[in-house]
This record gives C-alpha cells, sequence and structure tokens, in this order.
C-alpha cells in the first residue's frame, strides 16, 4: 500500500501490530462481517489531490461566486470582523479541543464559555444562559418545547407572524413532530387575551423582519396572566441598544450569534444562544459551565447540571442536543471583549445613520413608497416598491449590489451595516435613479 | 499547562476600548442618534416609541486589544486539543485535524446564505460534490446538509422516517426501537420527534439479541436506530436478519453514523439495508471538534425516502456550510484509494491496543473489535475505579477515554485510537495503561487523589450542581 | 447494612410510606440515597397534582445521574416538601427525615400490595 500524510503506519507497523493480534492481514480483522457487505468495488470519488491541487480546485469555485456589497439582511448580518478574533478561534487548542468533558484539562474551554454565559445574560438581562445552540432558528425551536415543558399539561404556542420567516419554518418543523399547536399570528395579543388557548408560550420578535423594533407593552404581564411563557428572539447586537429581553419582562430570550462578528460564510457556522430567568433553569437545554473550586481551593470551571442533558436523562431530556456551536461562542465572547459597551454602541450608532440614510435616499427616488412610516427602525427595514422588483434586483446584482429582498407580502428589504461607507450608498442609490424599472 | 486564573471581566477597566471602527457615518443625518426620530422630524416622541430602546445598564468588559489577546493565548494554553496529543475517546473518532481543511474557508466568508444562485455557483458545487461522494462512501442515494451536529441528524433522520410513514396513511407507527447499548441521543432525538423509545436487550456477547427483538415487531413499529459497529466496537453480524425483520414488519432502518470511521473501505450501510443514516462530519471526516462543535450532521437516505429529503426544516440557512467545506477538502486529500484504507488502519490500531492490555484491564467481550472496544475496569481493581484511572491518565499527557458508556458495564472504559496516531504513540499509551495498573496495586490513593499534574485537581461537583453559579458577579469572585 | 425503619411500608423502588390519617407521606429510604451518592437537585411535583401508584412524580438527580421517583399510592397531592428545593442534601443526611411528598389517597387499599420493614430488608441490603 501507498503510504499518506495523515497514516503514520508504514509496512512493518502493521507487521508489528498484526502479529501482535495474531491475524495475517487487515482483512482478517473484518471476518465477522458477512462477505456479502464487504464492499468489494472503488468509490466512485476522484483519486487523491495533492495540497496544491486542493487549493487549485477550491480557487477555481470561489471563482464561480460573486462577492456582492451586502445590503441584505434577514438573518445574515455583514458586520465586521475584528482582525483578532480567528487568531484566537484557530489556536488549536480551542479548535483541536474535544467537549470539555474532563475538566482538569479543559479549563480554557470551559473558561470562555463561562464568560459567553455571563455576557449573553448581560445582553438580554436574563438570569442563566446555556453554552450554545446550532443557530437562532433552532434556539427558537427549543425555547417553544422548553415553554411546553415549564408548564407542564399546556400544548399551545403562539408564534409572532413578525419573526423571520426561517425562524418561523423552523418553528413549525420542530412543532409538527412534537405535537405542539403552533399558531402562528400577527395579532399576537389578541389571541392571548382570549383566553381560549393551554398557553405554553409566546414568541415574539425584538425587531421584526421588517426591521422594525417592536413594543412588547403589557404583554408579559398578559402572557403571565394566562398561564405561559413570554420568548423574545433577539439579534444580540441590537440588544446594546434596543429594549432587553428583561427589561420587557420575557421569561426566555433566543438569537443567534451571528450577528457579532462572525463572517456570512454562505450561511453558516452561525450560533444560537438562550437564556431564561432563575426559575426556569432546570429545564433550559444545552450544556451549561458553573464555577466551583477544586480540594486546594483553585477556583475551578465544570460543566454542570448535566442530570437535564440527554447522556444521563436520555429520552426524558428537554432536548437531544449534544455538541453545539462552542467554537463559535468563543468567536463572539473575542468580539464581545473587544468591543465593550462603547463599541457596541457606536456600531449601532453607525447602523442606524447608515440605514436612515439610505431610507431617506430611496424614498427621494420616487421609486419606493414607506409603508411603515413613524415606526423605529435599527439597521434594516422595508419599502414598498413602486417599481418591477425583478428588474430592481438584477439592476443591483449588475451593478454588484446585493439587496431588496422581497417579502412575502411584496415589499422590499434593506439592510445597512457599519460596515457600509457613505459611497457605496451613494452608488446603490445611483443605479435605483438610473435604472429603468 | 499553567495555571492561569482570570475572567476577562476581572480585566476591565472603564476607558479601554478594544474596538476600531469609523467616529460617525460620513453624512448629515440623524447620526450618533439611537434616539426616537420623532424628535429629529419634530413631532413629539410618544411614551410607547421611546419605550423601545434600552435603558438598563450594558455589563460588558471594557479590555484593550493586547490584554484581550493575551488573555485567550493565557487560556488557550489550559486546554488539551488533537494537536496537542492522543485522545483514545471511543465514540469521537478524535483523528488529525488537517490544516489544508482551514486554509481554503476563508475565501467564501463573504457570500450571504440568500445570495441568488447564480452568484454562487461555486457554494452549490461545494453540496454537489459532497452530495455524489457521500453518496458513494454510505451507499444512500441523496443527503440534506441541514442538521448542524450528529444528534440534529438523528432528528431530522427520525423526522424523515414519520414523514415517510405519515404519507403512507401508516398512522399508528409511533415507536422506534433502540438497542439497549444506544448512545443517550439516540432516545432523547426519537422523544423530540414525537416517538416512544422501544428497548431491545443485547446478549451477553454485546450484539443485538434477534430473539428480544422478533416480540417487539409491529404495527406500530416506524424503525429501529441502530449503529454498527455498535457502541462496544462490534459488528452487528445479524444486521441482515434484523434489516428483514425490521423491513418484513413495515419499519425502517436508521443509522447512527457515529460509529461509521471503520467502515472507511469496507462497509456501506445502504448495502447492509439501511433506509435513512447521519454522519459525523466532525468525527468520521477530520473537521476540528471545536471544544463542543459546530459540527455537522448530514442525513443520507434511500431512493424511497428522497422525496421526503426537503421537509424538514431543522436549521436556518444552508447548514453548517465551513464545516461542509473542511470535510470536502478532506475526502479530495484522501481521494478514493486512502478513505478505502482509513477504516482498515483505525480497526487495526483499536485491536492493537485491546491485545496489549487485556491482561490488566477485563475484556469482557474478547473477540475482535473494530475501530473501538470497551475494557470493564481493571482486571484487579484494588478499590481504583474507572473514574481514578481516566483522572491519572492527564497526569501522563493523554486524554481520558470515554468512560462510563455505554451502560452496559459498570466500569466502562471505551478506547478508540482512530487511523492518524502512530505506533510509537499507541506504545507509549499502551506503557502508561499499565503503569497506572501497577499503581492501583501499590499505590491506590495516589490514582483516588488523580490528577496532580494539571492545572487544577478535581473539581467539587457536587456544590457545582447543589449551588450553581453560572454567570460571573463581582459579588462572588 | 442501610437503614431501615420499622412501622414503615416500602416499595420495590425504595420509596418509604408512613400513614397518618388518610395522607400518605412519602420518601426514599437509605438504601436509595446511598445508592444515589450526593443528591443534587429534587425534582418536585406541585401540589394539587395527580399521581398513580407505579408511576413517576419526579425524580432525583446527582452530579452523573438521574433517579424516577415512583409513587406507591394513587391520589392527590397536598404537599411537597420545599425545603429540599435549597436542600437537596437533607435526603442524604437524613432519608427518612426528609420526606418529598405528601398525597391523599384515593384508595388504602393499595398499601397492602407495599411491603413492611422485614421483606424490605431482603432486598435492601
Amino acid at each position: 500500500m501507498g503510504s499518506f500524510a495523515y497514516f503514520p503506519h508504514t509496512e512493518e507497523d502493521i507487521r508489528v501490530m498484526l502479529e501482535r493480534i495474531g491475524v495475517k492481514s487487515l482483512d482478517d480483522l473484518y471476518s465477522d462481517v458477512p462477505e456479502e457487505f464487504i464492499f468489494k468495488g472503488e468509490y466512485e470519488l476522484p483519486v487523491a489531490r495533492s495540497e496544491e491541487e486542493v487549493r487549485a480546485w477550491f480557487k477555481a469555485l470561489a471563482d464561480k461566486n460573486t462577492e456582492l456589497k451586502v445590503f441584505a439582511g434577514a438573518g445574515a448580518y455583514d458586520h465586521y470582523t475584528p482582525s483578532v478574533i480567528p487568531y484566537i478561534t484557530s489556536r488549536s487548542e480551542f479548535l483541536t479541543a474535544y467537549t470539555p468533558y474532563q475538566c482538569e484539562i479543559s479549563q480554557g474551554t470551559l473558561r470562555y464559555i463561562f464568560e459567553w454565559q455571563t455576557m449573553i445574560c448581560s445582553l438580554t438581562g436574563l438570569d442563566v444562559a446555556n453554552a450554545s445552540m446550532y443557530d437562532g432558528p433552532t434556539a427558537a425551536a427549543e425555547a417553544m418545547r422548553m415553554c411546553v415543558a415549564c408548564t407542564r399539561k399546556r400544548n399551545t404556542v403562539v408564534a409572532s407572524s413578525g419573526l423571520l420567516p426561517n425562524v418561523l419554518a423552523t418553528l413549525r418543523t420542530y412543532a409538527r413532530y412534537s405535537g405542539i399547536n403552533l399558531v402562528e399570528t400577527w395579532e399576537v395579543q389578541e389571541a392571548v387575551a382570549e383566553g381560549t388557548l393551554d398557553l405554553a408560550g409566546v414568541i415574539v420578535p425584538s425587531i421584526n423582519k421588517y426591521g422594525i423594533i417592536e413594543s412588547h407593552l403589557g404583554l408579559a404581564d398578559l402572557v403571565h396572566e394566562m398561564g405561559g411563557l413570554l420568548v423574545e428572539y433577539c439579534d444580540p447586537s441590537a440588544l446594546a441598544v434596543v429594549k432587553s429581553p428583561a427589561e420587557w419582562g420575557a421569561d426566555i430570550a433566543v438569537g443567534d450569534g451571528q450577528s457579532l462578528g462572525i463572517p456570512l460564510c454562505y450561511g453558516g457556522p452561525y450560533v444560537g444562544f438562550m437564556a431564561c430567568r432563575e426559575q426556569w433553569m432546570r429545564k433550559l437545554p444545552g450544556r451549561i459551565v458553573g464555577q466551583t473550586a477544586d480540594a486546594e481551593g483553585h477556583r475551578a470551571f465544570v460543566l454542570t447540571l448535566q442530570a437535564r442533558e440527554q447522556h444521563i436523562r436520555r429520552e426524558k431530556a428537554t432536548s437531544n442536543i449534544c455538541s453545539n456551536e462552542s467554537l463559535m461562542a468563543l468567536w463572539c465572547t473575542v468580539y464581545l471583549s473587544l468591543m465593550g459597551p462603547e463599541g457596541m454602541r457606536k456600531v449601532n450608532e453607525l447602523c442606524y445613520a447608515g440605514s436612515h440614510y439610505l431610507h431617506d435616499q430611496l424614498l427621494a427616488t420616487g421609486k419606493f413608497s414607506d409603508p411603515f412610516e413613524g415606526r423605529e427602525f435599527l439597521k434594516e427595514f422595508a419599502l414598498q416598491p413602486l417599481c418591477d422588483v425583478k428588474k430592481l434586483q438584477q439592476a443591483l446584482l449588475d451593478a454588484g449590489f446585493f439587496g431588496a429582498l422581497e417579502t412575502e407580502e411584496g415589499f422590499v428589504t434593506f439592510c445597512v451595516t457599519e460596515r457600509r461607507t457613505r459611497d457605496e450608498i451613494d452608488s446603490l442609490v445611483k443605479v435605483v435613479k438610473e435604472a429603468a424599472l | 499547562m499553567k495555571y492561569y486564573d482570570k475572567l476577562i471581566f476581572e480585566l476591565s477597566k472603564p476607558g479601554r476600548i478594544g474596538y476600531s471602527l469609523p467616529d460617525a457615518f460620513e453624512a448629515a443625518c440623524p447620526s450618533g442618534a439611537c434616539r426616537p426620530r420623532q424628535a429629529t422630524l419634530g413631532l413629539a416622541a410618544s411614551k410607547e416609541t421611546a419605550a423601545i430602546w434600552r435603558e438598563a445598564p450594558l455589563d460588558l468588559p471594557e479590555v484593550s486589544e493586547p490584554d484581550v489577546v493575551r488573555h485567550y493565548t493565557n487560556l488557550s494554553q489550559m486546554n488539551f486539543g488533537v494537536d496537542t496529543g492522543f485522545y483514545p475517546l471511543g465514540s469521537c473518532t478524535m483523528k488529525y485535524n488537517p490544516k489544508i481543511n482551514e486554509e481554503i474557508v476563508s475565501q467564501f466568508n463573504g457570500l450571504h446564505p440568500l445570495q441568488p444562485e447564480v452568484t454562487v455557483k461555486g457554494a452549490r458545487e461545494v453540496y454537489e460534490f459532497m452530495d455524489k461522494a457521500l453518496a458513494a462512501i454510505t451507499g444512500m442515494k441523496h443527503f440534506t446538509f441541514l442538521p448542524c451536529a450528529g444528534a440534529h441528524g438523528e432528528l431530522t433522520g427520525l423526522m424523515l422516517m414519520r414523514e415517510y410513514h405519515i404519507s403512507r396513511g401508516d398512522l399508528a407507527r409511533t415507536k422506534v426501537i433502540v438497542p439497549d447499548s444506544a448512545h443517550g441521543t439516540n432516545p432523547a432525538s426519537a422523544a423530540v420527534c414525537g416517538l416512544d423509545i422501544v428497548v431491545v436487550k443485547s446478549k451477553e456477547n454485546g450484539l443485538v439479541d434477534v430473539e428480544d427483538l422478533k416480540p417487539l415487531l409491529g404495527p406500530e413499529i416506524a424503525g429501529i436506530m441502530m449503529t454498527n459497529p455498535n457502541t462496544l466496537g462490534l459488528f452487528e453480524r445479524d444486521i441482515k436478519e434484523i434489516a428483514k425483520l425490521v423491513h418484513d414488519c413495515g419499519g425502517l432502518l436508521y443509522y447512527d453514523g457515529a460509529n461509521m470511521n471503520p467502515l472507511l473501505g469496507k462497509v456501506r450501510p445502504g448495502d447492509m439495508g439501511f433506509d435513512i443514516m447521519h454522519l459525523n462530519l466532525h468525527k468520521t471526516f477530520s473537521t476540528p471538534h471545536g471544544g463542543g462543535g459546530p459540527g455537522s450532521g448530514p442525513v443520507g437516505v434511500a431512493e424511497r425516502i428522497v422525496p421526503f429529503l426537503d421537509i424538514p426544516k431543522v436549521s436556518g440557512f444552508h447548514g453548517n456550510f465551513g464545516v461542509i467545506l473542511r470535510a470536502c477538502a478532506y475526502i479530495l486529500s484522501l481521494g478514493r484509494e486512502n478513505v478505502k484504507l482509513a477504516g482498515p488502519l483505525a480497526t487495526l490500531s483499536a485491536n492493537y491496543i485491546k491485545e496489549s492490555l487485556k491482561d490488566c484491564y477485563r475484556l469482557p467481550i474478547p473477540t475482535v473489535c473494530k475501530h473501538e472496544f470497551v475494557f470493564d475496569g481493571l482486571a484487579e481493581p484494588n478499590g481504583v475505579s474507572t473514574l481514578d484511572v481516566a483522572k491519572r491518565l492527564l497526569d501522563y499527557g493523554f486524554h481520558a477515554p470515554t468512560i462510563y458508556f455505554p451502560l452496559l458495564f459498570h466500569q466502562a472504559i471505551m478506547i478508540e485510537p482512530t487511523e492518524t496516531e502512530s505506533l510509537e504513540t499507541l506504545d507509549a499509551f499502551i506503557d502508561v495503561m499499565r503503569t497506572i495498573a501497577r499503581e492501583a496495586a501499590e499505590d491506590p490513593e495516589l490514582l483516588h487523589g488523580a490528577p496532580h499534574n494539571t492545572p487544577i485537581g478535581r473539581p467539587d461537583e457536587t456544590t457545582a450542581a447543589r449551588q450553581p453559579i453560572l454567570k460571573y458577579s463581582k459579588i462572588i469572585n | 447494612m442501610s437503614k431501615i425503619i420499622e412501622g414503615l411500608l416500602y416499595s420495590e423502588s425504595h420509596e418509604w410510606v408512613k400513614v397518618e390519617d388518610g395522607i400518605a407521606v412519602i420518601g426514599v429510604s437509605d438504601y436509595a440515597q446511598a445508592e444515589m451518592g450526593d443528591i443534587t437537585y429534587v425534582d418536585l411535583p406541585s401540589e394539587g397534582d395527580e399521581v398513580q401508584a407505579g408511576e413517576e412524580f419526579g425524580a432525583l438527580e446527582s452530579v452523573k445521574a438521574s433517579s424516577e421517583l415512583y409513587s406507591p399510592v394513587s391520589g392527590t397531592v397536598v404537599e411537597v416538601n420545599s425545603e429540599l428545593e435549597a436542600a437537596p442534601e437533607k435526603v442524604n443526611e437524613d432519608a427518612y427525615a426528609a420526606w418529598i411528598i405528601k398525597v391523599r389517597m384515593s384508595d388504602e387499599a393499595e398499601l397492602d400490595a407495599l411491603m413492611d420493614a422485614a421483606a424490605y430488608s431482603a432486598i435492601a441490603k
């Protein structure tokens, strides 16, 4: 057999090992496999590529992609990534580490997760956060399940139609198989106030899919009166300036940490977060890191409250989650450490200024009207197009811009982050003005 | 490893910044604002609109860039990774994470997931390649790449199982059979999918007891979840009969791909009769564990399940593309000839360790294993538990194997070396395990108190659970 | 040898019952707490919950395990021992003093299916 860079065993090594085991060939190690199942063909795969060939292969693919100036959001935001972050997350002690079950040699992982938990609690204002979920939409689905687990015999969850489409799609999927009665509506308060539902929970967005910052005045009290829990789906970056879930009286907060400096990377890996009030702590899914001490009194961190999880509770666990998105949680933790409260406020101020500038300029072209006049938005906003949407999207694409995402109701959305300069915005507006739409 | 006890919050001082942003947006506009727009338009700010802005303080650390870098660098030095040393963790397949895989990712960073397909042809080609490659390796027809982890893949696979039965009006199928040796995610995933569990027993030789399976089968069975080799590292040689029995009663077979590694080059799950399966790209396909993710758990299906593949929307966009890219680079680097060798070499290494240590550790099932095997504690424990052995291994610079799983053996030590460890590493591990066995006989107290050479000793997990401290607060610290 | 108290009734799943005026006071035996090790949490039902003989009503958690609690009798939970929320270790300290729930029985005949101290000592060695 030929040698390969990742396989250290030489012919001699193999001979020594076979002898210790007492068999003649590698094939003998599979003697307990029925002959008919032994794969005797060749895999329909290419032959091995050298590193240079692998580089070329991916470069060729990358050349088939078009990087655009991103003026869209819808759950994935083009924020700036500080140079420090990939340098830290690519350290092999973080990158190639396993889940920190052996805590004595995993204090690095455990401590950054503890920091992440703390920062998520700061942003949301809630008491306890877990070590991360797969992404925002699945975190919302887990929160839906958690509402049912916390209220025991109740089975209805009301979800706002203002949640992002991909969040609703994931909620629908999990509800379908869990047998949860998911009620989608724009009129959340009315649906809850009717009082006819066996209400386990309500899920509303902090900022809805049109970019509008929502007011939830009175909602928490109403939901609690009806015996349910309130869940808020949030953009963690925006939480630096918009009212936090705790301030709204929410019980659980979920969302996606992608807006904390994680690159778009065609959709993943991102990271979901989940936080809750202390009274619901025992039903929080996922891993949780806690602080303790060793026998000599050294501060030590360890995975704790494990009796909630699948490897102990098995079918009685609230969730089946095992691996999560730990390294992406590190990404966000470093991001938040660098940004601090001032950086987070500044990011949002820049987004606010840029988006409002674009908003006004687009309206001034006469090709849009404002369906949400008077409503506050942060970085994303929706307009009513008075022009051909397909032609608009194509004109933007031809000029290297990605924006004007069309919503179900026929609006178009734009998003401006701190990465978009005034020149870029002016160029986009020029394209819109001059195109025949 | 040196003990470094700071948390980032303890390096914070008001006025320090670590970010780099332009001062303000360059146009005259409501800037520096984040105040209700009504104020600038001359309209009265209503109590309601003012109420949408945050009033609570934002408690985040204020640290300068050099201190942030130093802090996380020091934290990393209290961590053990595959690049540091040997991780014989059964069921985790901690093989080498190639660096070329890392290099090729960032050129795809700028792509928004909702960009029109014509602008992301290269990204779509990665999915097409992976679909074909994984189908070739597993014998399944097509894959969905939405699941972000193995357990997520299990859940998705079970959703597909239910969709198949629902489409045929077969609504009574609400139970799934799981062996008593199964990983905890199997029953948990079934529960999340609205299915009840029925447990099938294993025989003394560790394999699924077909006679115990037969009476469990009936019209309420949606299917069976199995891994092959099983969690004891043994090939389920009755799989043909099991497949026939389950299919005959109208159920489907689900393959938990966590143990796929030894099958590379030798067996394809599709050929064994499995209808649905998941793979763990962060196990079999070398993507890094990252301390607990991100992973990727693509789900592959046989022809008759393909129509349902796009129904479950289990994540927000296209799955963990960055992880899929790394696995793609791995498959290209190995090529068909080396994928074929990975399984046999992993199996060789596992059997070598088993044969080398079976005199000082109890080997409940002495037959040939695949990529992993289980010891049931020391041959002569002398009061030394598996936990003690695991903790002592840390002192010698090895990560412990998987312990206390599967539940079948009370002092279980599950060892999986993978194919990327040299003979010298395996021999060093064997030597240390022998040393520990000797220490157990001569100085058990040493083992009860292990580890001694790590940044911290055994933590008080009882207090951690009874009085949870789950976030930083100045008061406690 | 685990501690067993005369005058109490015991279930096969190691719960004890003390009957007081139609109310069953329920806890776990010394054997059970020793098997669990350090108890870190007691998952309690709520007052007003219905319980069934032989079915789960809660759980004991330790660092590495979780053990279901099965009700020896059917009826309505009239009181739960909320002290155990903050101090689950009381079950380890004195399993017979640390009652868990009190149930108004719906069918006192179910007590006949339980073991007395002598019979229980055979399984709780």
